[in-house]
This record gives structure tokens, C-alpha cells and sequence, in this order.
């Protein structure tokens, strides 16, 4: 590594306590069903569920055979069917159209839904309007949280950003209370919560509820510190290209829930499946580093392991032997990842060093800086109209739009005129979503706005008007970009050279060119202890922050790692480049972070989620 | 101490004493003839129901209720059906059994809570005899019907019949039964002439108890021990016969030489007792009757009640009430006299020291001898938690604390809790509260249930004062008696909506633990809707005052507490119940003002209710959303004109939300698609539902120059787009000379790079050559290195001067380059210098 960790930096919980919860919690969930069954599982759940309990676990608990939800008649002989799904009434309604195709046919099967995280009325009401709510039996497997690493928690939910910050729907922001409940009963309590973000402060309010029902016990709390985090604080961070190591891989490859597949390209061999986290020794030291690092750093490491393996020139027989029994089989280890992250990154070689990218790069850093708006705008224009890619080409507009507050009329109108001749007219829904949510905007007037506030204001009562101006502010979210850049200093002077090999800030994950707004939040904060002198930047960002002091019961001795371990909680998903910057915060200053994120995404994930209906089959 | 022990009557090696509890009734000349008695375990209240035969309207039997101190609570004319058994639950509330099998449950001042029956049969029937027993299920009633049928509910609160099997031979009433518990089963013990039978429930088994020959007569009176270990039977020919409830083990068998059955019989014992008894009562006779065959008589003269409880056994008759017990083994060593044990020298040597008399210290020292110190006190403090009377109890205490001070490391806990809790008890045994538990019952019943029983009397005030002094935490305490305070409070009629809820708010406050919703919902039971709106105003988590404002049909309101909850489930809970209760039109406008109600059923809709999506939007005049709503549902639709119309649609929102920008694209759209189905119909060209871009692709491929043209025109679109699609269809064909032609048509809108990068792509070195030379200065470097050719790159990079763009060249030349990285570098420094 090139900086070197402070030797004093605090131990991180045990996480792993999460995963045999949620484990021993479904060996009880199966046992409730006696005998031989067949269990269906929806398909996003199989990574995760791979992860805590593997097929034996599952066989031994009388599991018969296992399939994937699939949406489709079933083709099962058993007679107890169990379904292991999201709460969500399109699984459920396929679900009872298999309980009513059975009855049809006269057959006789015991159903029984696991809904995990939680259940949701809505998908309890599907049962009861289809009249199979005798015979469905539904339970809840409280799997709110599964630990990626030894710092990353997910709770694999990529619909959180989707259903709260599209469509309003709040449903999900119980279940993150809950998840912060889990954390707080198991590693609190907490002794400083911070937060920012409308969602954010309804979590927080989910979980304080919660903690006030049950009584308080004092313990030795092992989490000091919690961030909470909205995605819509920050969207320019998530739509930067990824140019450290992990954020890479997951921009080319897409690790799935702390698992890769590298492709044939990176692998000589068939498409083998990789666990990327910090186990893997080579992994763990290049994940953070700027993709420039990487190769000298692995051909460093491959010398490095040829003098290892040359050590075994002149042994005599007895070394020979401590050397195969000992040494040996971790020098093979090494040798299989040290060359699986080779090719990978001769993968990622071939990808992004193309000119294109570096172009794209550049676009995105005169982006940053506010430079050169007009030539941004061609290069997106030849982008759309060369149909390089349409997640790239919506994320070059999206960060047009956020870093400059939005775009003109002209070119508002131009730029989707070209995107639709280019992908489709379906896409005017997709436009329409990247509006609402502030992403992709025409640049206004600002007074209008205002003045309809305050008419508004004056009409209704307070109340009323409180949640007309929430709405308000939603519909017309301004980004505020260069005003929040230029108070968080978050754009680095670009005149002199930055050292990519020895970091001076948060800026390197993005080639020194911007540091992440969500991670210069968090550092901000937590160096003075709340938001105060932060006003200005708050009220840019729209406000809805909050600093709470907990005093339930926290019991700090002297010689405690807590007050400095932090859990950032993004809601909405955060990027593999923001969990890097992170972890250089924390060398830094000391601290610890873990981050728990709703799902790990990335810029195309993001976008993704935001097109409509996928009417034809995404061709990125 | 001499007269403590005056009490005490020797039975075997143990003594049984009698103490006198306070009672201060005294019932007219009937006394307790010609009653049905119910007193309650644990010092429970009674209930009296005198002359429960009385049927006619004019003289109605009256039913009497007082506390275990014989205050009385209510009394009140028997208006129901013939009584034959009355009964108290494990929660102080009456149950009154009758003839015709209906069970009447009436709480402690005698208000009516519901009732229950034993089953239909029963009213022809009738009920012969009952029985409230009390079981860990909680409080179970047995009858006995005028077909010899017995049937049992074991938990009256969760109330589930069962009729047990048929007994063979039996008629009318067996001579004697009972129930009791084992082995997690109920069942009934019954004797029927010599026979005796235990019924469970699917057998009808005929014993025979160990040890009881037929020569000792049939059985006549039975009766198990508090705990269901023991068993009592009384024959005919004056035996008693006690073992193990189950029939396997005989204890004794006394000859009473009384050869009437009793009245009553009743074991006596203690937890660790050393002289199990029983006590049997005929009309003028009290009876101890221990298994080793001793016995002590007491002379009766007035009728009474015997009630069994977990150490004793408590007598009540019209005047006064007495407790019998077993003297406990620690009193015995401490009070028996001339005794040496360390407990009873050490309270001798509290009395010397008292009188200053130097005796003490010798007592002292005898006991310390033997270190015996700390065994002294803790036998002084046992031993006073088993005295009834409160001076006994000071100089034991005193006692005990006189020798602590001679201790180091002794623990005080045990002294502290004992004087606390015997503050509290002498305070419950007191007249007005009328509780007469011994500690044994006490740490029995547990401190919660005392305090649940003194709520259930209503003492509120004293409930409080015991919580705060045993500072037991708010939730358990103080908070659940404030509830049941408020609960009760909501029910006094004479008091106004606001005075109630003032009050009820001054009091409670924000105790923790207390829910308003919960009291609120009493409120509403009560018939008092207004009062519970005001409660729940109090409430301070929204989400608990929804379901009981749905029920009050606040619907409005309760929409709005739902989404101050956060919690969507309560949300969609009193979304569907509104949608099943509004009209649309109502239940829409209501939505309307709750965005968060109506982003949930807007999700809902989605996937459940198209049609209703649009009614939605329709309602709130969202054309942008209708718009919307037109494009996606424009994709469901296979035939092209009713596409076309549903997009019509679609444009007229557009034009309506003011979005000229989507209403043109749309109108294109249509275009489009018209466009493409006459291609597809003339040429079969597979256009239909292609973007415009690769409507092009495919009709460049095809040949179709004048249609793409046409598009090119009636679609405006820009000549950067048309010259790329031409551009990349030429290279992709290979149509090199068409490319060359095209490419001086006119002066490139998308520059000449863009040729040199097509012709590349399809590894065609010598056309990409040819632009090369038209690139614009800028990007000459580029181009060159584009087709490989570094010295080219390496001369325009020189001639401009740039040092970045001679590094780039600079980091592309391989070793075997070196007169160009010489000849590179050199004009680096050159440039640099200047």
C-alpha cells in the first residue's frame, strides 16, 4: 500500500454474528414445515441466500429439491411447496395462480411463503383477494442484513432507490429502520447519529421508535458513530466512470453480492466465479488503488512471489519439506489470484485505455470542473448519435444536467430530440423519471418557483404547506453542483500534478479530479462533530440534516475502540469508489468506517433502474 | 416468650397453630346457613349467596361480595336463573354457575363482564353439581349433569367443552368427586358407591387406592391438597384414607371414630411441611387429623367455611376468621421453649441488651462460639416473615439487626427485602385493603399479581405508593397501574369528555409503556367516541391510534395518523379500507391530499389496476402522467392503428400538460411508425418499432438510399447523425469509392477523423490514409496514430509544437524507434526552451 495505516486503527466488529442469525432464524423457518419440500427461490435472492446457508444446509433441513421463481407453471412432485421471495405482489400473484392451477387439477400441496426481509400487507391482501389466504401459510425470515466483507454490509435491496426516490413509495423505510435496530441491538448503542436526506430522517425516526418500545439494557457498544446517508444527496458521485481497482471491475465485470465473474476474456479457462473481498490477499491490496497502481504493483508482487518460490534452490530435504507443507500451498494460492488479477486487468486494459475512454474522461473532468460546457455537449451529442451506449450516454447527461444546475432550454430539448431518434421514443418515460428526480432538468428561472411557494404558503395552513413545499422541492430539485463544490473545495486546483501513488485526498479515486461530495459530507461532519458551520452547504443540499446525541445507556470505559468506528449507511446504494474513499478517510484520521448500504451500484445500475418498463432489451 | 407459643397444639413432632385474622363483619342471625360461600385463595374476596333456593320474583336470593376483611363491596338482588355453584377466578371475578348450565361472570363489585354455557345439552339436563378449579391453564369450571355426564372446561378464558366419558353404574350424583390436575391433564376423581373411578378424557377407569380395603367402607368425601399431591378420602365408616393424588402411594389411615360425613374437609400443609394434615369440619367439630394418627379437636359453634390455601388453612365463620396452620420449623426453633438454637439465643440477647443487661453479651458469645452468628440472624428474619403480628415481627427484626452489627461481610439484602416486603404485606393485611397473605402466598403470588389484585380492588393510590417503595421498574409497575386507573376512569359517567381526559392526561402524563390508543379504545367501548378522540390526541406513536380511529370511522384522520406513522402497511391498511368504504370520487380526493397514501396506491395500481391508474390520474388532471400512462400502455397494443390512437391519445395529454417537446416526439413517433409499416408492407423491411436511428441502419444496409433520404428530410434530422449513418453503412459494405465521393460531397460536419476511424475499423489502412491529410491540425496526431504511421504523428506533433502530444507519441514508440524518441525528445526541449 502506499499509505501506511495508522498502527493504532480500531478493530471492526465481528459481522460474521449477522450471518448465523439469519441463518439459525431459516433452519427454524424450514423446521416449521415438517418433511420433504420443494423450494422456490426468487432469483435475486439466490446469491444472497448462497452466502448464509449453502444447498447441504438446506438439504439437511429436508429440502427436497430447489428452483429458481421463474414466473412459469411448475413442474414440482412434492407435495410442500415453500417459496422463498421478496415481498413483492408480482411473486405472489404467480404464487397463487400455482395454488389455484393445483386446485384445478384437484391436487392437494401445503404452500408456505418466507417473505425476507418482512411481509407487506399489499402481498397479504393478493392472498386474500385470490381466497388462498387458508391456505398459503406466510412467515417472515428477518434477513435484513448480509456482510459482503469485513466492512461492507448490504442489504440487497436495489429497489430501495427506485420505490423511495421515484415513486414515493416509502415502504421500504421501515425495513431500514429495522436493519439499523439489528445494528444497534447486537453492536450499540450509538452514541452520535448523523444524518442527511429526507429518507434518511424518517429511517432515523423508524429505528428511535423501535428502540423506545423495548427497555434499554446498558452494554459495551461496539459501533460508536452512525452517518445516514439519501442517494439524492448525491448523484453526481455514483455517475463518475470508476477508476479504482474494485469500482472498475464492478463497472466491467458486476460483482454480484461479493462475487464475480471475470468472463472468458480475463480467464483462460471457463467463466469461474470469484469471491472478491478482503480474504483474497492480492485483491485486498489493490482494490482501492488507481487502476494506474495496479499493474506495477502486480508485476512488483509476481517478482515477488518468483523469489519465494526460488527460496526452494538449495534447500536440503528437511527445509524442502517445512517449504511444501508450510509454504507452499499459500505461494500456489497466491499464484492463481496474483494471475487471475493480471488478466483481469488486461481486460480492463484493453477496455479503458482506449481513446474513447480517455476522451469520456476528460469530458467527465471538464464536467467537474464546469470547463469547456460546449465541447462536453458535442462530445455527448457524437456519443448519442454514434449509439456508443445508452446508460453512458443518459449518465453523460445526467452530469451534465446535476453540475450545471441544468441544462439550457436549447439544449434541454436538443439532446433528448437526439437521444430519442437515437433509442426510441419510449425513452420520453425514462426523461420524465430523470426529471423528477432531479437528475436531467431544464435549467429555470429560479424566482418562479419561489414566488408559487410562497402564494401557496399563504393559501393552505401550515401543515399543508410544509408538505407542498417538500413536494415542490422534489419536483424542482436544484443540484447546486459548483455552489457545493466551491464551499467543500471539492474539485482540487487542477495546475499542479496529482501523485496518484501517494494520495493526498479523496480526490485520487477519481484520478484527483473531484473528491466524492457523499464522502467529503461524512469526513466534514464527523470533524466537527455535527452541522454546525455547515449551514450554508445544507441549505444547498436541501436541507433535512440532524446530529442526535444518544444516551441510552452507553457504556464507555476508557480503552474503547467504539467512538471511532463508524457506520455510514447509504440509502439508495453506494459505489465501490465511495467505500474507497472511505477507507483513505479513515487511514487518514483514525477512524473505521463500515459501510451498509441498501445495495452496492454503480452508474449504470442507477440508471438502469430509472428506465421505464425495459419495453426492448437494454443493449449498453 | 411464653405466650407465643400458648397457641400452638402438638401434632406428631410438629405444632399447629390457629391465629386470628382481622374480619370485622358480622353477618345477621343466618350467618352462613343456608349460603352458597365462595372465598377466594390467596385471601381473595367472598361471595355469599344467601338462600340460593329462593325462586319466586317477590323474595329473589341476594348475592353478597367482601373483601377477604368481610368489608363489604356490593350486594345486589339475584335476578338470573337457579345457582348452584359460585366460584372466584385466578383474576378475582365471579363465576356463578347454573342449573341450566349457562356460567355468569360478574368482576368484584358485581358488574355483570359475560357469560358462557357448558354446553346445550345441559338445559334439559340441568346441573347437578359444579366446580371452579384452578389449574396452570388458569381457572376451569366441572359440572356434573342430571344424566351423569360430566363435562369440563379447563380454561375458561379460551373456552373449549369437554364432555368426558359415561361411568358405568352411576345415577344421579356420584357420592363424592372432584377434579385435579396432572400431568398436564385434567381429570375427574369420582366415587360412586364402594366404586371409585378416574375419568380423563376418552377413559372411564375404575381404582382402588392403595391400602383402602373394601372393609373400611365406600368412600363418602374426598379432597385434594392445594398443590394436586395429595388425597383425602373419607369413608363411610369414619376412616380417613390420604396418599398421592395419583393412586400409587398410601400415606395413613385415621380412624375419626366419627361416622358422619363432614361438612367440609380441607388439607392443611405447608411447603416443606414436617405433619401433613387434613382438616375435616362437621357442625359442631374442627378436626386436625395428621397422617402419623395424632389429631387435634377444636369445638365449633357456629357454622364456617373452610378455604384451603398454599400454607394453611383459613377458617371463616359469621364472626371472625382464623388461620391454621403449621407452625413453620424456624418459628418452632426459635419460640419452642428452653430452646438452644442460635436464632433463639440471639433474640434472648436482643431482649438483655434491651433491659442493659450485661446477659447479653454472654448469649452473644455462645452464639458466636459456635459461629453461629450469621445463622442466628437469618433464622430471626425467616422467622419473621412468618409472624402475623406486627410486634413479633419488630422484635425479630430488631433482633436480627442488633446481631448483624457483630458481623463483617454479611450480606444486608435479605434483612432490607424482608422489612420491606413485611411493610408491605402488614399494610395489604390491614381492614380497609383486606388481604390477609402470609409471606409464603406472597412470594407465591409474586409482586406483580398482588399489585394486578389491588388494581383490581381499585386501590390505584396504595398500588402506586407499593411500586415506587419496592422501586420496581415503571413499566411493570407504576405504568400498568395507571392504565387499569385510566381504563376504570373513562367509565365514570358523572364526569364530562374534558374533564376525564384532563384529568386522565395530568395523571399519566407520558408515563412509559402506558398506550392512550388502549385507553382511548376502553373510551370507545364505553359508548364515549368524543373522549376517545381526545385521548388518542394524546397518544404519542401515530401509528397505534389508526386502527381503533378506522373503527371509530375517522377515516380521514386516521389516513393522516397512518402516514405520520411511516408506516406503509398501516398506510395500505386504511387505503383499501377507504377504497371499500368511499366512493371513487371521495376516495380519490382524499388520496389527493396525502401524496404518500398516493404514491403507495399508485404502485399498487400498477400492478394490480391499470384502469384505476388512469382514473387516478385522470381525477388530479395529471396529463403529464396520463401522457404517460398512454406511451406505456401504447406498447400492449398489437394492431398498429389502435397504437396509433392510444398515441393520439398520448399527444392530446401533452399538448394539454403544456409539454410541446413530448407532444412533437410522440406526433413523430406516429410518423414513424406509419412510415415503417408502409416499408414493411411494400419491402418487407422488419422496420416496425425501430428507433429512427436504425430504421436508417436497416434501410442503408437494405440499399434503400431514396427512403432514407426521405426519412433524413421529413424528420430533419441533423447532418452529423446522417453523415455518421452514412459513413459507417459505406465502410461496413466496403463501398470505398462511394465513401471518397461522399466525403467531398461537402465539407464534413463530423470532420474527417471520424472517416479515418471507419476505415480502420474495417482494417483499411490505404482509404484511412486518404483523410488523413484532411483532418483538421488539431487532430493530425491523433489520426496518424490512429493508422500506425508514428513518424507522421511524430512530424505534425513536432511541427505544432505540442509537448503533450509528443509524449503521446513518445510513450507508443517501442525501443526499435530510437532515432524517432531522439529526434522527439530533442524537439521537446526545443519547445520547452521557448
Amino acid at each position: 500500500m502506499a499509505h501506511s495505516a495508522r498502527r493504532d486503527s480500531p478493530k471492526l466488529p465481528d459481522f460474521s454474528l449477522l450471518k448465523r442469525l439469519a441463518k439459525d432464524q431459516l433452519v427454524y423457518l424450514l423446521e416449521q414445515l415438517p418433511g420433504k419440500k420443494d423450494l422456490f427461490i426468487e432469483a435475486d435472492l439466490m446469491s444472497p441466500l448462497d452466502r448464509i446457508a449453502n444447498v447441504s444446509t438446506l438439504k439437511q433441513h429436508e429440502v427436497d429439491k430447489l428452483y429458481k421463481v421463474e414466473y412459469k407453471p411448475i413442474v414440482s412432485t412434492s407435495d410442500q411447496l415453500c417459496f422463498l421471495i421478496r415481498p413483492r405482489i408480482k411473486t405472489v400473484k404467480w404464487i397463487c395462480d400455482v395454488a389455484n392451477a393445483d386446485k384445478a387439477a384437484g391436487r392437494f400441496r401445503r404452500y408456505k411463503i418466507i417473505f425476507t426481509p418482512q411481509k407487506f400487507y399489499a402481498c397479504e391482501s393478493v392472498l386474500e383477494e385470490q381466497g388462498l389466504f387458508g391456505d398459503v401459510t406466510t412467515d417472515e425470515w428477518s434477513f435484513y442484513l448480509l456482510p459482503l466483507d469485513d466492512d461492507i454490509i448490504s442489504m440487497e435491496l436495489p429497489e430501495f432507490f427506485r420505490d423511495n426516490f421515484l415513486a414515493g413509495d416509502q415502504r421500504w423505510v421501515r425495513t431500514a429502520g429495522s436493519t439499523l435496530h439489528l445494528l444497534h441491538s447486537i453492536y450499540g448503542p450509538f452514541s452520535k447519529i448523523y444524518g442527511i436526506g429526507r429518507c434518511s430522517k424518517m429511517v432515523y425516526e423508524s429505528w428511535r421508535e423501535q428502540v423506545e418500545e423495548e427497555e434499554t439494557k446498558a452494554r459495551q457498544a461496539e459501533i460508536g458513530n452512525v452517518f445516514l446517508i439519501d442517494r439524492d444527496v448525491d448523484f453526481v458521485t455514483p455517475l463518475c466512470s470508476q477508476v479504482v481497482y474494485e469500482g472498475l471491475v464492478d463497472d466491467i465485470f458486476k460483482i454480484k453480492c461479493g462475487c464475480v465473474g471475470f468472463g472468458t476474456d480475463a480467464t483462460s479457462d471457463k467463466n469461474v466465479k470469484v469471491m472478491l473481498n478482503s480474504q483474497d490477499k492480492v485483491f485486498n491490496e489493490i482494490r482501492n488503488e488507481h487502476f494506474s497502481n495496479v499493474f506495477g504493483f502486480l508485476s512488483q508482487k509476481a517478482r515477488n512471489l518468483q523469489t519465494a518460490y526460488d527460496k526452494r534452490r538449495g534447500m536440503d530435504i528437511k527445509q524442502m519439506k517445512t517449504f511444501v507443507s508450510e509454504e507452499l500451498k499459500g505461494l500456489k494460492q497466491e499464484h492463481r489470484l496474483l494471475s487471475l488479477h493480471i488478466s483481469a486487468s488486461e481486460t480492463i486494459m484493453k477496455k479503458k485505455t482506449k481513446q474513447d475512454f480517455q476522451e469520456m474522461l476528460k469530458t467527465e473532468h471538464s464536467l467537474l470542473e464546469g470547463f469547456e460546457i460546449r465541447e462536453c455537449i458535442s462530445f455527448i451529442e457524437e456519443h448519442i448519435i454514434r449509439l456508443v451506449s445508452m446508460i453512458e450516454s443518459l449518465r453523460l447527461l445526467c452530469l451534465l444536467s446535476i453540475t450545471e444546475n441544468g441544462l439550457l432550454p436549447k439544449d434541454y430539448r436538443s439532446l433528448k430530440a437526439l437521444f430519442l431518434q437515437s433509442y426510441g421514443v419510449e425513452h420520453l418515460l425514462t426523461f420524465a423519471n430523470l426529471k423528477q428526480l432531479g437528475l436531467l432538468v431544464e435549467q429555470q428561472p429560479g424566482e418562479t418557483l419561489t414566488a408559487m411557494e410562497s402564494k401557496v404558503g399563504k393559501l393552505v395552513n401550515d401543515k399543508t404547506a410544509g408538505k407542498l413545499t417538500d413536494a415542490f422541492s422534489s419536483l424542482a430539485k436544484k443540484s447546486n453542483f459548483r455552489a457545493l463544490s466551491r464551499k467543500l473545495n471539492l474539485v482540487p486546483k487542477s495546475d499542479e500534478e496529482y501523485n496518484l501513488r501517494v494520495p493526498r485526498d479523496m480526490a485520487y479515486i477519481f484520478s484527483g479530479a473531484y473528491i466524492p461530495l457523499s464522502c467529503k459530507l461524512i469526513e466534514q461532519v464527523l470533524e466537527r462533530g455535527g452541522w454546525t458551520g455547515l449551514e450554508e452547504v445544507t441549505r444547498l443540499l436541501n436541507g433535512h440534516e440532524f446530529s442526535v446525541t444518544g444516551n441510552n445507556g452507553a457504556d464507555l470505559r476508557a480503552n474503547n475502540d467504539a467512538p471511532r468506528i463508524v457506520v455510514v449507511m447509504f440509502l439508495g446504494g453506494c459505489t465501490f469508489s465511495e467505500i474507497s474513499a472511505l477507507r483513505f478517510l479513515g487511514k487518514e484520521k483514525g477512524y473505521k468506517f463500515i459501510v451498509v448500504t441498501t445495495a452496492i451500484t454503480n452508474s449504470s445500475r442507477l440508471l438502469e433502474a430509472l428506465l421505464e418498463n425495459h419495453m426492448r432489451p437494454v443493449n449498453t | 416468650m411464653s405466650f407465643i407459643t400458648a397457641n400452638w397444639n402438638p401434632l406428631g413432632d410438629a405444632f399447629y397453630r390457629k391465629t386470628e385474622l382481622h374480619m370485622c363483619w358480622n353477618l345477621r342471625d343466618s350467618g352462613l346457613r343456608d349460603s352458597l360461600v365462595a372465598a377466594a385463595h390467596y385471601g381473595g374476596p367472598i361471595a355469599l349467596l344467601r338462600e340460593p333456593q329462593r325462586r319466586s320474583p317477590s323474595s329473589r336470593p341476594q348475592l353478597e361480595i367482601y373483601l377477604a376483611s368481610g368489608i363489604s363491596i356490593t350486594s345486589f338482588p339475584w335476578k338470573s336463573g337457579p345457582v348452584v355453584h359460585i366460584g372466584w377466578t385466578v383474576t378475582d371475578e365471579l363465576l356463578c354457575v347454573q342449573e341450566d348450565g349457562s356460567v355468569l361472570i360478574y368482576n368484584l363489585f358485581g358488574s355483570f363482564k359475560r357469560h358462557f354455557s357448558m354446553g346445550q345439552e345441559v338445559v334439559q339436563s340441568q346441573v347437578l353439581e359444579a366446580k371452579v378449579f384452578h389449574s396452570p391453564y388458569g381457572t376451569g369450571v366441572a359440572i356434573v349433569t342430571g344424566s351423569s355426564r360430566f363435562t369440563l372446561a379447563t380454561n375458561i378464558d379460551d373456552l373449549k367443552l369437554r364432555r368426558l366419558p359415561e361411568v358405568p353404574g352411576l345415577h344421579g350424583k356420584p357420592s363424592s368427586w372432584l377434579v385435579l390436575t396432572q400431568d398436564r391433564q385434567t381429570k375427574v376423581i369420582l366415587s360412586n358407591g364402594p366404586e371409585m373411578f378416574v375419568l380423563d378424557n376418552t377413559s372411564c377407569t375404575p381404582v382402588c387406592p392403595p391400602g383402602l380395603s373394601p372393609q373400611y367402607g365406600s368412600v363418602v368425601h374426598m379432597c385434594v391438597s392445594f398443590s394436586y399431591k395429595y388425597l383425602s378420602l373419607f369413608t363411610d365408616t369414619g376412616h380417613l384414607w390420604t396418599g398421592s393424588s395419583n393412586l400409587q402411594d398410601k400415606l395413613s389411615i385415621v380412624d375419626t371414630k366419627k361416622k358422619t360425613t363432614p361438612n367440609q374437609m380441607v388439607w392443611c400443609c405447608r411447603p416443606q411441611s414436617q405433619q401433613l394434615s387434613v382438616v375435616l369440619m362437621w357442625d359442631r367439630l374442627l378436626l386436625v387429623a395428621g397422617i402419623c394418627g395424632d389429631t387435634i379437636q377444636f369445638p365449633v359453634d357456629d357454622p364456617c367455611v373452610l378455604v384451603g390455601e398454599l400454607d394453611g388453612v383459613r377458617i371463616i365463620n359469621s364472626t371472625n376468621q382464623d388461620l391454621l396452620q403449621e407452625v413453620p420449623l424456624v418459628c418452632q426453633d426459635i419460640f419452642k421453649i428452653a430452646s438452644m438454637a442460635p436464632g433463639a439465643l440471639l433474640l434472648e440477647a436482643h431482649r438483655e441488651y434491651e433491659k442493659s443487661s450485661q446477659k447479653a453479651d454472654e448469649y452473644l458469645r455462645e452464639i458466636k462460639e459456635q459461629s453461629m452468628l450469621g445463622e442466628a440472624v437469618r433464622q430471626c428474619v425467616e422467622a419473621a416473615a412468618h409472624e402475623y403480628d406486627a410486634n413479633t415481627q419488630k422484635s425479630l427484626l430488631r433482633a436480627a439487626s442488633f446481631g448483624k452489627c457483630f458481623l463483617v461481610d454479611f450480606s444486608p439484602d435479605q434483612f432490607v427485602t424482608m422489612c420491606r416486603e413485611l411493610r408491605v404485606l402488614n399494610t395489604v393485611r390491614d381492614g380497609a385493603v383486606g388481604l390477609p397473605l402470609t409471606h409464603t402466598q406472597f412470594k407465591q403470588l409474586t409482586l406483580q399479581v398482588l399489585i394486578d389484585r389491588l388494581v383490581y380492588r381499585q386501590f390505584y393510590p396504595l398500588a402506586i405508593e407499593i411500586c415506587r417503595y419496592l422501586k420496581i421498574p415503571d413499566y411493570q409497575g407504576v405504568s400498568r397501574v395507571l392504565k387499569h386507573w385510566a381504563s376504570c376512569k373513562v367509565q365514570q359517567k358523572d364526569l364530562s369528555d374534558e374533564a376525564i381526559a384532563r384529568a386522565v392526561c395530568v395523571k399519566v402524563g407520558d408515563a412509559p409503556g402506558v398506550s392512550y390508543s388502549d385507553i382511548a379504545a376502553k373510551a370507545y367501548e364505553c359508548g364515549r367516541t368524543e373522549l376517545a378522540i381526545k385521548l388518542l390526541d394524546f397518544e404519542a406513536r401515530s401509528g397505534e391510534q389508526v386502527p381503533l380511529l378506522l373503527k371509530m370511522k375517522r377515516s380521514q384522520l386516521a389516513l393522516s395518523k397512518a402516514v405520520e406513522s411511516g408506516d406503509t402497511d398501516l398506510v395500505y391498511t386504511v387505503v383499501t379500507y377507504l377504497k371499500n368504504e368511499l366512493n371513487r370520487g371521495d376516495f380519490f380526493m382524499m388520496l389527493r391530499n396525502q401524496p404518500v397514501a398516493q404514491s403507495l396506491y399508485r404502485q399498487f395500481c400498477k400492478l394490480q389496476e391499470q384502469e384505476t391508474l388512469k382514473d387516478l390520474y385522470n381525477q388530479d388532471d395529471d396529463h403529464q402522467e396520463l401522457a404517460n400512462y398512454y406511451i406505456t400502455a401504447s406498447y400492449r397494443e398489437k394492431r398498429l392503428e389502435t397504437r396509433l390512437s392510444v398515441l393520439q391519445k398520448a399527444v392530446d395529454e401533452f399538448n394539454k400538460a403544456k409539454n410541446e417537446f413530448a407532444a412533437k416526439a410522440t406526433e413523430e413517433e406516429m410518423r414513424l411508425l406509419r412510415f415503417q409499416r408502409k416499408l414493411d408492407d411494400e419491402k418487407g423491411a422488419g422496420l416496425l418499432g425501430l428507433s429512427l436511428q436504425e430504421t436508417m441502419e436497416v434501410l442503408l444496409s437494405l440499399g434503400l438510399h431514396k427512403h432514407t433520404e426521405q426519412l433524413y428530410r421529413d424528420f430533419r434530422l441533423p447532418d452529423k447523425r446522417y453523415w455518421w449513418l452514412k459513413l459507417k453503412s459505406m465502410a461496413e459494405k466496403h463501398e470505398w469509392e462511394e465513401l471518397e465521393k461522399f466525403s467531398k460531397s461537402k465539407k464534413s460536419p463530423i470532420g474527417y477523423l471520424a472517416f479515418v476511424d471507419v476505415c480502420m475499423k474495417s482494417n483499411n489502412k490505404s482509404e484511412a490514409r486518404k483523410y488523413v491529410s484532411k483532418v483538421t491540425p488539431e487532430q493530425k496526431v491523433r489520426a496518424h496514430m490512429v493508422i500506425g504511421d508514428l513518424e507522421g504523428a511524430a512530424d505534425a506533433a513536432i511541427e505544432r509544437r505540442n509537448d503533450s502530444e509528443m509524449g503521446a507519441v513518445l510513450s507508443r514508440c517501442s525501443t526499435a524507434d530510437c532515432l524517432l524518441i531522439d529526434r522527439l525528445n530533442r524537439a521537446r526541449v526545443s519547445a520547452s526552451k521557448k
